[in-house]
């Protein structure tokens, strides 16, 4: 017994050592990292000043369009791009690839051919200090793996603060306790009167509450009212909310955050549903349109990603690879397989067959701002309906809404004899004609 | 008799309490809601974008069949290959007149399709570029690229290296709009002279314009 305790008690010193032993090795593996591209750059170009950092503003303005450094892109993937090709050849190549083409230089045919004919652009403008700057910059060891960041993401968000929840829940706590207490409390001051000879009257019997309710025949109808009145209320709600699908949030094929693309990246609405501006239908967008930007977007940023994990639980990059697979991109080769299927997104807005509604008229003629429908959907990372789309909401709409007549020639005649009809200044488009059955029932 | 007349109404509660959270559990926001009368609701066409058995993989989003065109269309005849490109860049030039409205909707169109990577301004810094997701988004003044007309509308249609095609997003028109304000950013950039939209010069021009812009009904 004694002895056991001693060996707990040893043990104690040493409970830091696993957190101790993961930071020496993460120093370790940090000074390495740093230490790599450096030594690399110097063993280049000993006698020249070199600076990465330049090197990585000129990469990212310049080369990124085409190349990534661990990744074949457009262009060949640019990692360690110094040992593969002479300095000279490639000062050369980058000032004028098609030049060297056109030389009959080997290397330089052999790569133009290799990407299909893909010129690369002439770069004149970089001078060669600029380009041993670039090519220090590929030395640059890719960063530990993404799990390390969301583990620590995690740990971060988890010590940081109390939630309200946590709160709360020690507050429910403390007043169970003390309703324990007071019981517990009571029967003890109890059992010591009745110790203490205490005798307690026995209690008259008393008419039951519900007895006396019966007989008080005012209180019984008002309470019948009440009731009816109430489940009247009641029933009327759940009948009224019938075929409305406000709040609808179907999980769709491939986890599509709007919070991202249309509010941290403030890509137009009009971008990817690009014919609301003139068609009837706003458009789901096909997925040529999603590949403009994802053909170089294969994976989310490590914060992006991070956050996705543990705020919704989801892994954007899978959702990409979802894309990927969906429209048949091959990311090694860069180019489509041909072998592609349709993604089966679940429709959200969705007006009954006898109303007509068309978004052109809306969108360009109206010039109605989308949030207006559809709401804040830059904060959505699920999307959802906002609206009713009930009648009532369109008519209430076109009953407040002023029409554009503003530089808008169409209008212009109807609208000065129409508002010196109605004898107003503005008209809203139920004076316009928006509230006749047939504008939208045919 | 009390004790039995308290479990009673225990047992009231429980059935009521259960009864209310059968109902509210029913309300599921990841289906859609009971519809009064669902014939009424349901289209007795095929819907847009809709699923049915009739079409190749049950898709009513087809494509068009070979040989036919969109009314409006033109052919446009040079290929998407480098020499293509070349091509264009000397030979291409602009069917639309530079107007006011021309170039209003070149802008609005232009800062819906292209500034996100290419910048409000053309000069390559758009919120994308600002953000490191997309990188390497050249200045439209960039000594190193001849930037002409037709260049710019080849590259909208079939886009370029890393650069998608804008053809399903924009009608011909429309590119050409966006040409000539790329073209105004690349003049302003380089400090040169901007397009000069042409007057109005009779009914002629009022009347194409307004019918163009009533479409859709």
């Amino acid at each position: 017994m004694d002895n056991n305790l001693i060996d707990r008690m040893e043990q104690v010193p040493y409970r830091n050592l696993p957190s101790k032993l993961s930071l020496l090795l993460l120093t370790m593996l940090f000074a390495l990292t740093v230490a790599n591209p450096v030594a690399a750059a110097t063993n280049i170009l000993p006698t020249q000043a070199i600076d990465t950092a330049a090197g990585e503003a000129l990469f990212k303005a310049n080369c990124a369009a085409c190349h990534k450094l661990y990744k074949k892109a457009t262009g060949p993937a640019l990692f360690q791009v110094g040992d593969k090709y002479e300095k000279k050849w490639l000062y050369s190549w980058i000032k004028n690839s098609q030049e060297m083409v056109k030389s009959g230089d080997a290397q330089a045919n052999a790569i133009f051919k290799e990407y299909n004919g893909a010129v690369m652009t002439s770069f004149p403008q970089l001078s060669n200090t600029d380009i041993d700057n670039i090519i220090a910059y590929t030395y640059k060891a890719k960063k530990a793996v993404a799990a390390a960041a969301v583990t620590t993401a995690t740990t971060s968000s988890n010590s940081g603060g109390f939630s309200n929840d946590l709160i709360l829940g020690a507050l429910v706590l403390v007043f169970g306790l003390l309703v324990v207490m007071l019981v517990l409390v009571q029967k003890t001051l109890k059992r010591i009167a009745e110790a203490n000879g205490v005798t307690y009257a026995e209690k008259p019997a008393r008419k039951p509450i519900w007895q006396a309710f019966i007989d008080n025949q005012f209180l019984v109808l008002v309470a019948c009212i009440f009731m009816l009145l109430s489940s009247g209320y009641f029933a009327y709600g759940y009948l009224m909310q019938v075929g409305v699908d406000q709040g609808y949030a179907p999980v769709q094929p491939i986890h599509y955050s709007h919070r991202i693309h249309a509010g941290d990246n403030q890509i137009d609405c009009n971008y990817c549903h690009s014919s609301a501006r003139k068609s009837k239908h706003s458009g789901i967008p096909s997925l040529n349109v999603c590949m403009n930007c994802h053909k170089n977007i294969g994976e989310v940023a490590e914060t992006t990603l991070a956050e996705g994990k543990n705020e919704y639980g989801v892994d954007y990059n899978a959702e990409i690879q979802k894309l990927y697979a969906a429209v048949g991109w091959d990311e090694d080769t860069q180019s489509y397989t041909g072998v592609s299927q349709p993604v089966k997104w679940i429709r959200i807005h969705n007006l009954p067959d006898f109303a007509y509604f068309n978004h052109s008229q809306h969108v360009t003629v109206a010039g109605v701002e989308c949030q207006t429908c559809h709401g804040p959907v830059e904060e959505m990372e699920i999307m959802y309906q906002y609206a009713p789309l009930t009648m009532g909401w369109c008519i209430n709409c076109h009953r407040e809404t002023n029409i554009q007549v503003k530089e808008n020639a169409y209008y212009e005649k109807i609208h000065e004899e129409l508002s010196k009809k109605y004898g107003v200044e503005n008209l809203t488009a139920a004076q316009m004609g928006g509230l006749e059955c047939g504008k939208c029932h045919y | 008799m009390k004790e039995i007349i308290n479990m009673k109404n225990a047992m009231k509660i429980a059935v009521v309490t259960l009864v209310s959270l059968i109902m509210v559990s029913c309300f599921d926001n990841a289906k859609p809601n009971y519809q009064y009368m669902p014939n009424m609701y349901a289209p007795v066409g095929y819907e847009t974008y809709g699923d049915y058995e009739i079409f190749p993989s049950g898709q009513e989003a087809m494509l068009p069949v070979d040989g036919t065109i969109p009314r409006g269309w033109e052919p446009y005849d040079y290929p998407n290959t480098t020499a293509g490109l070349n091509d264009a860049k000397a030979t291409l030039t602009s069917p639309l007149a530079v107007t006011q409205e021309s170039l209003a909707q070149g802008k609005q169109l232009y800062d819906i399709y292209c500034a996100v990577c290419h910048g409000e301004k053309g000069d390559g810094q758009g919120i994308l570029v600002k953000r490191e997701k997309i990188l390497g988004i050249p200045s439209y003044a960039d000594p190193g690229r001849l930037i002409t007309p037709g260049g710019v509308y080849h590259v909208q249609m079939y886009g370029l290296n890393s650069m998608g095609s804008y053809a399903s997003q924009t009608n011909q028109e429309e590119r050409w709009a966006i040409t000539q304000h790329v073209m105004n950013l690349k003049a302003t950039l380089e400090g040169t002279p901007l397009l000069v939209p042409e007057e109005p010069a009779a009914d002629n021009t009022e009347e194409k314009s307004t019918s163009t812009s009533v479409a859709g009904h």
